[in-house]
């Protein structure tokens, strides 16, 4: 995850444009308005909070847990709900759910920033890893395998270590903290990577309501400006040391594009997002089926899920069963599509289904 | 090699043994490209040289394979969509573009095709389509010197002439003319219309719009009942991206199909399974002359959506056409196809010539209500927004209403005295598709 990469310019001699007394702070991203310090905070939980409402995103006395890496925007969801449930009386019992994927030097260092996080916002933490789950740590795996195709095991992992953590809790929902910018960027990928299937559910603000446990993106329609800007003035306390094992390459241009249209045009983002939602998918086209693994029992479209065929590569010391180009030259395959898009490619699952 | 596989499971449904064959064939040699030994040879007929230069996909063929396989593409389009008749007359729109001009060409060849067809029949029971050709002068967009426009008029007029008999006629039009008015004062509006627009991307749709309202109109006016463009899979691919980004993913997938059939000319894109970098690798095999208009830098989010598409395309070959082919997967529009014709004049011969068997089933047909610039589709969202207006107050605002909400954004002016401005310039049209829109949503509400 990306740190505060700009500093927010302060203007001198301008008032905030909504409350006119103070004086603006910043101009905020999504607008382009001189607003003040307060005023931006006021504005930014409000629209979280109208989010959740309009969307019933959670109901009183459930539990949720908020996926937590240390990263932006894990920790402004964690403290945003905490406000939020203390102010507008929610109801709801929140938990951290943290992923400990066992990279040395990189993740050890994230979750301590999540134990701080603990402390300081009094919220239960839970940390379930690779380790415990699957036997091996993403160390283990890269000196495996090499640094080529790492993010197909971690984002596989992690999205069912997420799930079985959340089973642990036993939650009734899970949040994460993917913002307008992640979504637009999945809707973008799916066009490019011809994933009809996930384009018409990347957009869903609760996705695998019909799986056990639901996920929920409250942070749908926030822009990732703001979420650096506001864990800045209120100096929260958050990690933003990118993956070591992670390539760069394929995310980069997509990602690259995203800012250059929101530096063009801001509500792009937004307009990705409507797009995505009013795409309307032919019902002809083919949709995967699900159903459960039978060697793990979680939700899987095949006999085995993902995770259980990478596991097995490993474990017989084959780690390329389960990835690559079985299909020779066909390069528009969508297994083979996936395996060469890197990291993004299995980020954007995460805004998907709970189907492999 | 995307290309090839869907033209192969078309061409199953053809009793032509030798088109399945050659379709076969060709997808066989993609499949084992990789073990062609003779590296020069042609990977098709395997006998002639191949295309040198950058290797990829186009290499692989000799030229006549290439071409023969970009007209393959090109008559499969025309002949499963039904967008050319024996009866027809076809109006193709030419910008001296690579594009437009294979269009033209392969346009022209079908008719010279059928013309020889027709003279060699003994009942002459086939007619032969017509075709004229149509350029469009936006000097008022894009101010040009006099001599460089009329060097490419000139050009034009060369290109058209020397395409050999039957005699196309060609119009050349400048744009001021979707104004009823004469020249200069149709000018001096446009001016007014354009000058009312602050965003750069703003200008660029709304020039796309306004060309297709010429193009209509010279169709409708010199008696064509088919308008030809040159889309290819490139263009739509940005396009697909373009839309998406302005948020107008629900009327996205009407604007990338074959046919268009919302408008009074049926419009339709016989090119639209050919890459860029094909068509202007045939124009430069074949000696296809092509003109080349400045117009300008594209600084908005039209050129930002062209560089990243190109960036891609650069990355993965397939990257244009997985595009297209996951936007055609979304759901078209019930005019996404030809109207049917219930003509009793059709002749039982032509009518055993056209193969509609592409076409989709008919589903239920709902009013449509369309944006009065941009002529999209509006979706629910859209229409909501007239409940939500209880009185007109005045007739911008209903204008703004009827609008969709990218066009709402991006086209007309906030200002209040310059959407005056901008209402007196807009043309009939527009302005008359804005009133049915209000006429039929206030039917809705009832």
């Amino acid at each position: 995850m990306e740190g505060a990469d700009s500093k927010p310019v302060k203007v001198r001699g301008r008032q905030c444009c909504i409350c006119d007394k103070r004086r603006a702070a910043l101009k905020r991203p999504k607008t382009l308005e001189q607003i003040c310090r307060e005023c931006f905070y006021e504005v930014f939980e409000e629209e979280i909070h109208q989010v959740i409402v309009q969307n019933q995103l959670f109901k009183p006395g459930e539990r949720i847990a908020i996926g937590a890496s240390g990263g932006k925007d894990s920790t402004v969801l964690a403290y945003v709900l905490s406000e939020l449930n203390r102010r507008h009386n929610y109801g709801l019992d929140l938990f951290l759910l943290s992923v400990d994927e066992g990279i040395t030097g990189y993740r050890d260092d994230s979750l301590e920033t999540v134990k701080r996080n603990e402390i300081q916002y009094r919220l239960p933490l839970k940390i379930v890893s690779y380790k415990d789950l699957y036997g091996w740590t993403m160390d283990e795996i890269v000196k495996m395998i090499g640094l080529k195709n790492n993010c197909t095991f971690c984002g596989v992992f992690r999205r069912q270590a997420l799930d079985r953590g959340a089973a642990l809790l036993k939650v009734d929902k899970l949040a994460t903290g993917h913002n307008a910018d992640d979504i637009a960027e999945t809707v973008l990928l799916n066009i490019l990577r011809g994933d009809i299937a996930r384009l018409s559910r990347c957009t869903s603000i609760v996705t695998g309501e019909d799986g056990p446990i639901p996920r929920c993106k409250p942070f749908k329609y926030t822009y990732e400006k703001e979420i650096v800007m506001y864990a800045y003035f209120k100096r929260l306390d958050y990690f933003s040391t990118e993956c070591i094992y992670s390539p760069n390459a394929y995310r980069g241009f997509a990602r690259e594009f995203i800012k250059d249209l929101e530096r063009m045009r801001p509500r792009a983002i937004l307009d990705i997002i409507q797009s995505g939602e009013d795409f309307r998918i032919s019902t002809s086209t083919k949709m995967p089926e699900q159903g459960t693994c039978e060697r793990c029992g979680y939700i899987s479209s095949q006999k085995w899920c993902k995770a259980c065929v990478l596991l097995e590569g490993l474990n017989r010391g084959l780690p390329k069963l389960g990835i690559g180009r079985s299909r020779g030259l066909n390069n528009d395959h969508t297994k083979g599509a996936k395996e060469s898009n890197g990291t993004k490619s299995f980020e954007s699952k995460q805004c998907g289904t709970l189907d492999f | 090699m995307a290309c090839n596989a869907s033209s192969c499971q078309s061409n199953c449904h053809r009793s032509d043994e030798q088109v399945q064959e050659e379709e076969v064939d060709s997808s066989t040699n993609s499949i084992t490209g990789n073990d062609n030994k003779n590296q020069n040879v042609c990977a098709k007929c395997k006998f002639n040289e191949s295309i040198s230069g950058c290797g990829g996909e186009d290499g692989r063929f000799c030229a006549d394979c290439f071409r023969g396989n970009l007209y393959g593409k090109f008559r499969l389009a025309v002949t499963s969509n039904a967008m050319i008749c024996p009866t027809d007359n076809v109006l193709v729109a030419f910008s001296g573009g690579p594009s437009s001009r294979v269009a033209l060409q392969f346009v022209h060849e079908m008719q010279d095709k059928s013309q020889k067809n027709f003279e060699a029949n003994r009942d002459r029971s086939l007619p032969v389509f017509g075709v004229g050709v149509a350029f469009i002068d936006e000097s008022a967009f894009f101010p040009a010197p006099c001599l460089e426009i009329d060097k490419v008029i000139q050009d034009i007029r060369l290109i058209v002439s020397g395409l050999g008999p039957p005699r196309k006629e060609l119009h050349v039009v400048p744009i001021e003319n979707i104004y009823s008015s004469n020249s200069i004062n149709g000018r001096d509006r446009l001016k007014i219309l354009l000058d009312a627009v602050s965003d750069a991307t703003g200008k660029e749709d709304l020039l796309l719009h306004l060309r297709m309202l010429s193009l209509q109109k010279i169709a409708s006016e010199k008696g064509f009942n088919r308008l030809v463009l040159g889309s290819c899979t490139s263009r739509i691919a940005c396009h697909v991206i373009s839309a998406t980004v302005k948020g107008q993913g629900y009327s996205m997938p009407a604007d990338i199909q074959h046919v268009d059939a919302r408008w009074e000319i049926p419009v339709v894109l016989p090119l639209r399974d050919c890459l860029a970098q094909e068509l202007y690798r045939l124009c430069h095999l074949d000696g296809l002359k092509t003109v080349e208009l400045h117009k300008g830098p594209h600084s908005g989010i039209n050129g930002l959506v062209s560089s990243f598409v190109t960036l891609l395309q650069e990355e993965n070959p397939s990257r244009e056409c997985t595009i297209v082919r996951t936007a055609g997967k979304l759901t078209p529009f019930h005019f996404n196809r030809i109207p049917e014709k219930n003509d009793s004049n059709i002749t039982l011969a032509t009518q055993r010539r056209q193969k509609r068997y592409n076409l989709k089933p008919n589903e239920s047909i709902s009013s449509v209500t369309f944006c009065p610039i941009c002529n999209s589709p509006l979706n629910q969202s859209d229409l909501l927004r007239w409940s939500k207006l209880g009185n007109f107050q005045t007739s911008s605002d209903s204008f703004d209403a009827a609008c969709c909400s990218s066009c709402r954004f991006q086209i007309l002016p906030k200002d209040s005295s310059l959407m005056e401005h901008f209402s007196k310039g807009l043309p009939l049209p527009m302005v008359a598709r804005a009133k049915q829109s209000s006429y039929s949503n206030l039917c809705l509400l009832r």
